[in-house]
């Protein structure tokens, strides 16, 4: 391989967690495979946080800034990474499984007629070689692959691959041009709309989620206070979704949401096989059901059986008791 | 206006996975096998389209034989026409994308549905590499869409919120849950589904960029501990969360 390109999404320039875990496991790869890396950025105003990624070992960050770009167009974002991966004569595109970069990857995939591995929760380098492993049914499964075209991509899931801090690495900044014409949007954002300022429960550490145990929507505000306690994201099964609870933004499962954070708690949860496709992953899950036989005390690592009503409450004020000493 | 909707056939969400003699795939006996729930999505989208402003329905699929189960499905909703390419090798996303892309071509459609994801791979790939083949703006995990004459606006789903996006027909739409529910067939419909013709077409392109060279299951949790019953517990998982798991 002789380079890796890295495209670090960001948001009002503001570069996501998940941007600095890409940056971090590309510098990996090619140090792995003795080359060198340059990150991307896509944006108007980014050549401003382009010097944030020398933490985890960028020496080189090329920058398409312009206030065209200042709101996402897959069209024309897709274009500037094919074409700044032609131009440095990259042979590996890191980017992270986001919205954004599920939406530019596949592109840039036919663009290059390169290969993609979507999703990878694992990489590896051997004799030269990358391998990437990826869930498949929805966690259910992971299959190892490997990429047979000349332009290869990997894209990351969030909150898998922990960023490595480097000291003593400064980046330089590069501007790159870029020739737009209105045809390169002819799709684009016209408007955000935050439907809350919670973090989603795919980039969330911590996530409580809540089922129809809770016996009604009037209730979910335990699940909430709780997740807020703990730092992170409110959840849901299908069951409640499809009740109309709880909107489906929030569903975790085979087709919801897949997570994976350091803890997962669920709240009246049976554990369906399709929502534990969603977060078995997660590497401590916490299950609070009244019904000691239900299957997610399975995948528990710890569980209380009780009514969640009285329990969830009791957690979260202990949380905030022991969080504030 | 031409309506085309692409769908895959996928193990039922309820399968449990066991991995096949070839150690790369998954064993298919016993298995299930259901439209993608994305793609009837798509479908129903498609057929809302047509109901709104007029226009001919095509649903395509590339796989096996088996596959026309998913376009008698998609016929029993509603769906007029028909197109499978049929490949008995596994096709890798591009691959698929590309034997689409090239039947599309001929078609030609104002719009074109996709599901956001198969939910067997899990690739979330398809619907976008043909519309960058194609030529064609597209909106992702869509959950609301309006088309007024050529111009289409949709919302979809981003982390903590939503994007308005809007583009020109022709365009690529791939649906999320929430954009409608899909109906159900009525037994006429149903009926009709099984005498349909179905067109088949031979892959114009079978080289796969992926290569798959082993799948694992993931590694089993040893049983975890109910650390109790009821509020009494509450101290000790708390403790148990700080000081064993160490994730508080
Ligand atoms: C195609 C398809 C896709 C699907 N995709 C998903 C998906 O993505 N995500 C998903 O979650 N599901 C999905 N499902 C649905 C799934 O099969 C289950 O129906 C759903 O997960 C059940 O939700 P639940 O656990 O909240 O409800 P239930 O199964 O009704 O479980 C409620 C649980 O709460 C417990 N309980 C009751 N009262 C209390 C109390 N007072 N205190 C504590 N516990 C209590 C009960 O013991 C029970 O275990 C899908 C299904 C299909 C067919
Ligand atoms: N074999 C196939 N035939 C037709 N359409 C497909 C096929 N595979 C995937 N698709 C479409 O592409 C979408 C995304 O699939 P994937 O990229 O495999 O996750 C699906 O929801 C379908 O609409």
């Amino acid at each position: 391989m002789s380079k890796v390109l890295v495209f670090v999404d960001s948001r009002d320039n503001k570069i996501k967690n998940s941007g600095f875990e890409a940056a971090s496991k590309a510098v990996n790869i090619a140090s792995e495979l003795g080359c060198e890396t340059e990150a991307l950025l896509i944006g108007s105003g980014v050549s401003s946080i382009a010097g944030s990624l020398g933490a985890y070992g960028i020496k080189k960050a090329l920058v398409a800034d312009d206030p065209k770009l200042e709101k996402y167009s897959t069209t024309a974002y897709s274009k500037i990474l094919a074409d700044a991966c032609r131009s440095a004569g990259a042979d590996v595109i890191i980017l992270s499984a986001t919205s954004m970069g599920k939406d530019i990857s596949p592109r840039v995939s036919a663009k290059l007629e390169a290969g993609l591995a979507a999703d990878c929760t694992e990489i590896r380098t051997e004799g030269g070689n990358i391998y990437a492993k990826r869930p498949v049914y929805a966690g259910k499964a992971f299959i190892e692959v490997k990429i047979n075209s000349a332009v290869k991509i990997f894209s990351l899931r969030p909150n898998v691959f922990k960023p490595v801090t480097i000291d003593g690495v400064t980046t330089a900044a590069e501007n790159v041009s870029v020739e737009l014409t209105d045809a390169d949007f002819s799709s684009q954002v016209k408007e955000i709309v935050v439907s809350n300022e919670k973090l989603d429960v795919t980039e969330a550490n911590i996530v409580v989620s809540g089922g129809r145990g809770l016996k009604g929507p009037e209730n979910f505000h335990l699940v909430e206070e709780l997740a807020k306690v703990l730092g992170g994201s409110a959840g849901a099964s299908r069951a409640i979704v499809d009740a109309g609870w709880r909107p489906h933004s929030e569903q975790v499962g085979q087709t919801g949401k897949t997570v994976s954070p350091s803890l997962y708690i669920a709240v009246g949860i049976s554990g369906a096989i399709q929502h534990l496709a969603g977060m078995s992953s997660s590497k401590c899950i916490v299950a609070i059901n009244k019904d000691k036989d239900a299957p997610i005390f399975q995948v528990a690592d710890y569980g209380i059986v009780g009514d969640a009503l009285e329990i969830v409450p009791a957690l979260t004020e202990e949380f905030k008791k022991v969080l504030s000493n | 206006m031409k309506i085309a909707v692409c769908v895959s056939q996928v193990p039922d969400t309820t399968t449990k996975v066991k991995i096949g003699a070839d150690g790369k795939t998954i064993d298919p006996s016993g298995v299930t096998y259901i439209i993608n729930p994305y793609d009837e999505l798509a479908v129903e989208a498609a057929l809302q389209l047509k109901e709104k402003q007029g226009g001919e329905t095509i649903v395509l699929t590339a796989g096996r034989d088996s596959s026309k189960e998913v376009i008698k499905k998609s016929y029993a909703m509603g769906i007029e026409k028909g197109i499978l390419i049929k490949s008995d090798i596994e096709m890798d996303s591009y691959a698929v994308a590309r034997n689409l892309a090239d039947v599309l071509k001929e078609i030609n459609p104002d719009i074109i549905f996709f599901g956001k994801q198969s939910i067997d791979y899990d690739d979330s790939q398809v619907g976008l590499l043909v519309a960058e083949m194609l030529g064609l703006p597209s909106i992702n995990v869509v959950v609301s869409l309006n088309i007024e004459g050529s111009k289409v606006t949709a919302e979809r789903e981003i982390e903590g919120g939503k994007e308005v996006v809007e583009a020109t027909l022709p365009a690529v739409i791939c649906a999320q849950r929430g954009l409608n529910s899909p109906r159900y067939p009525n037994l006429k419909g149903i009926m009709q589904a099984k005498s349909k013709p179905i067109e088949e077409r031979q892959p114009s392109y079978t080289e796969n960029k992926i290569e798959i060279l082993n799948m694992t299951l993931p590694k089993a949790k040893s049983k975890g501990k109910i650390v109790g019953t009821d509020v009494a517990a509450v101290g000790e998982l708390v403790k148990l969360l700080r000081e064993e798991a160490k994730v508080i």
